[in-house]
């Protein structure tokens, strides 16, 4: 088991160091400079090159590489181009968002797809197994950002139960935060429910038609035993798949939902970053965002070989 | 629905029992936004959202700009000009504090004067400073700044929000943190989120009568509505969607303002891109252009028609929108005679706004009409400052100047339509060395016909400025001489 997880560690660091390169490599060549953004149409020549001074994106490729890796190495993402604010201070209050969102509606979507899938694959061709198939259906194909716009006009314009959108703040108390958490959470959670219940029904229905699932029920136990012991279990690798998947997208894409809903998380400081040419503040995120992915892929690895001991012998 | 109505009587009956007691007018306003600033620093950057949030609220200047855009005193109670027109002596208030506790004086005048105008500066107005060659303190409350000609538009230059008053000790921070003198102090910033900014106790002017103002970005067209409807916003300037105030205006709980704003909306023209440079193939462009098609299609009716680089509600500004009257037929015969019978091809290069991009969809289809094919393509601002703007890598684009007073860009051959007219460049220093108001307004008169009758750019309307406000609101600025929402004298009705 240890060596499976030290291998599994030394292709995640190599993993994030090429990530690196390519992103500061792509984020360098996007045309647009930063400086004339900022200062607009009436900016004379002098005045940009003492802000592009300021700024520090006079340096050669290379060495802004270098120091950019090299800060981030040290817990320093640099300065933002138009804040002007440490980009870790930055990263680090809109993650205050972002991941307690990303967590509420995976959690939501956890909630609901674990016993929608469950029954309606104990339950295979009955009308539950129907009715579950066909909403999913429709969860899957509704766009989130839509089904967000319906539910401000229900909830907040109609019937003023929730704020059409912002954050509270966690100052005002946690209730608060999650309050206004809600309805993003909602919207974000019901498509990846959908997709997450099919997953579990598809997953199940496979195990449940294996060979040692026919001999547990050979040997006296009843289908729930079956399903409960031994079935559930071989079916989590898939799921778990799509839940390590499902978290990464959420903490980054959550950029159309964070806009309905106007809330300050990840996905708008990217899109208002990028927009600006603001190159630090969209490298640093990225990079982070590709951290999480990667880690998240490493714990989904080592949880395989926890619920499946093959893989941890596997070359 | 039947149960929705019915919960949404529920509800609101609810919050008449609760709404019990609450009869004193409220002293706070949450107003929207669309754009979040970038810093808070009005001297250093360009983007409008700074000032709109700043602007006489927490920074305030010599002079400053009234509802109607005319220049008053502002921290200079008083001024006397020099007979040749060069020396401005400015007696400034007594008793002025910034928010930190310090006073301001003419030690702060000379430091904001000279930090702008400074080799390393980054003013993105620098060229207001450009006149100025020595700022003098005579005593702490009279600073005298010498210019190296006379400039008629001084003291409308230090009205800018670029101008503003700041201070040395509070500088190294003013963009979080910025100190002002003005009668709002800066209280908040969640990034991403909002701003506040509450009443200064110690103003030395007419106190503001709100309490506390919070400025919610917003940048969602759908969820700016969403929010005014939900009464999460009291009132968003610059509402994004024109197209739904008809909604706000049948509702009693909103009232809905249109005021005009600096923005001259133009097809800007490469006037140094064949067949360009041809005068008979711009005045062709003009023809071809159906102004209110536009006005009504991208702004769905809101803006003026322009005939000219100039805004319409100033008293100088000459309506010469009949001389490019709409008229396809005459588009097309000017075309036959510079030599383009069969039209010809260019490129139509467009930034965000919608009116960029609504309008550019329907002025592609208005040329087309005359054998003009235009190939779209839409850029981010940041492609299209340096394809564009810097670049000068288009042949048709369109876009808002909304700097005040900036007809002055067309004397200046590099700017990116590259007009380059000696006649208008010596208007232009004429205008800068006369200070008599009425010759004044005759040159800006001559300026306006020379631009239109060249037809240097397509000029299609002046940009309204939309605004949504609770109906209780009082004293919101209607029109937008400068990118500011002065909130000072804003008050909710009992």
């Amino acid at each position: 088991m240890l060596r499976y997880v030290l291998k599994r560690l030394v292709s995640l660091v190599i993993s994030l160091a090429v990530a690196s390169l390519v992103i500061f490599l792509a984020i360098e060549v996007v045309p647009g400079d930063p400086a004339a953004y900022m200062l607009g149409l009436n900016a004379q020549p002098d005045t940009l090159a003492a802000l592009r001074d300021q700024l520090g994106l006079n340096g050669t490729i290379p060495a802004r590489y270098l120091s950019w890796i090299g800060g981030m190495l040290t817990g320093d993402f640099g300065t933002s181009y138009t804040y002007r604010t440490p980009v870790a201070d930055m990263i680090g209050e809109r993650m205050w968002i972002s991941l307690p969102l990303a967590l509420y509606a995976l959690s939501l979507s956890t909630l609901i797809a674990f016993p929608a899938g469950v029954w309606a694959a104990s339950r295979r061709g009955s009308a539950v197994d129907m009715g579950v198939m066909g909403v999913t259906q429709l969860g899957v194909a509704i766009p989130n950002f839509w089904f967000a716009m319906l539910m401000v006009l229900v909830f907040a314009i109609n019937l003023r139960w929730f704020s059409a959108g912002g954050f509270a703040g966690w100052e005002q108390g946690f209730l608060a935060g999650m309050k206004s958490l809600t309805l993003p959470a909602i919207a974000l959670a019901l498509p990846q429910a959908s997709i997450l219940t099919r997953v579990m029904r598809s997953s199940l229905l496979d195990t449940l038609s294996e060979d040692f699932i026919r001999t547990a029920r050979a040997k006296g136990l009843t289908r729930r035993q079956v399903l409960w012991r031994h079935a559930l279990r071989n079916a989590m690798i898939p799921v778990l798949t799509i839940i390590g998947m499902q978290f990464s997208f959420l903490l980054a894409g959550a950029i159309i939902i964070e806009n309905v809903f106007f809330l300050p998380g990840l996905g708008r400081l990217v899109f208002q970053a990028i927009s600006a040419r603001d190159l630090i503040v969209v490298e640093s995120v990225l990079m982070l965002l590709v951290f999480a992915v990667i880690v998240v892929n490493f714990a989904v690895d080592v949880a395989y070989a926890a619920v499946d001991p093959r893989l941890r012998g596997r070359r | 629905m039947i149960y929705m109505t019915f919960t949404r009587g529920m509800v609101s009956a609810l919050a008449l029992v609760a709404g019990v007691g609450m009869a004193q007018a409220k002293t706070d306003i949450i107003v929207g936004m669309q754009l979040e600033p970038p810093h808070l620093d009005p001297t250093g950057g360009a983007a409008g959202a700074i000032d709109e949030v700043l602007y006489a609220n927490v920074f305030e200047g010599l002079t400053r700009f009234g509802p109607d855009g005319s220049v008053n005193p502002g921290l200079a109670e008083s001024w006397e000009i020099s007979e040749d027109g060069t020396v401005y002596t400015f007696t400034l208030h007594d008793g002025v504090m910034f928010h930190d506790g310090t006073t301001m004086d003419g030690e702060d005048v000379k430091f904001s004067l000279d930090r702008a105008r400074a080799e390393d500066s980054v003013n993105a107005q620098k060229a207001l400073f450009a006149g100025i060659t020595d700022v003098e303190v005579v005593d702490p409350l009279t600073v005298k700044v010498t210019l190296d000609a006379p400039n008629g538009a001084f003291l409308f230059n230090l009205a800018w929000g670029d101008a503003v008053i700041v201070a040395p000790e509070s500088i190294d921070d003013i963009k979080t943190n910025p100190i002002g003198t003005g009668a709002f102090k800066f209280d908040n910033w969640v990034q991403g989120d909002r701003i506040e900014i509450g009443r200064n106790p110690d103003y030395w002017g007419e106190p503001a009568k709100l309490e506390r103002a919070t400025f919610k970005f917003i940048s969602d067209p759908t969820a700016a509505f969403a929010a005014v409807m939900a009464e999460d916003v009291h009132a968003f300037l610059g509402f994004p969607a024109p197209e739904n105030l008809p909604q706000f205006e049948a509702d009693p709980r909103f009232q809905v303002l249109v005021g005009s704003t600096e923005g001259e909306t133009i097809l800007s023209t490469n006037n140094k891109q064949a067949p360009f440079d041809d005068v008979r193939v711009r005045k062709a462009l003009a023809h071809a252009i159906d102004r209110q098609a536009i006005i009504d299609g991208a702004m769905f009716g809101y803006g003026t028609p322009i005939g000219t680089h100039f805004a319409p509600h100033h008293p100088d500004y000459v309506d010469l929108t009949a001389n490019t009257a709409y008229d396809p037929e005459l588009a097309k015969s000017l075309l036959a005679e510079a030599g383009f019978a069969d039209g010809f091809t260019t490129t139509l290069k467009l930034p965000p706004p919608s009116y960029a991009r609504r309008g550019g969809e329907i002025i592609a289809a208005q040329l087309r009409a005359v054998g003009i094919q235009t190939e779209i393509s839409n850029l981010e601002w940041a492609q299209w400052l340096e394809q564009v703007f810097t670049g000068k890598d288009f042949g048709l684009t369109i876009v808002s100047h909304t700097e005040p007073m900036d007809i002055g860009i067309y004397a200046n051959p590099d700017y990116y339509f590259q007009y380059d007219d000696a006649d208008f460049q010596n208007l232009m220093e004429d205008l800068t060395a006369e200070s008599d108001p009425e010759a004044r307004s005759a040159l800006l008169r001559q300026a306006q016909e020379k631009i239109a009758e060249d037809h240097v750019n397509g000029y299609l309307f002046q940009l309204a400025a939309l605004r949504v406000a609770n109906a209780k609101i009082v004293g919101l600025w209607e029109n937008m001489p400068t990118q500011a929402n002065d909130l000072t004298a804003v008050y909710w009705e009992d």
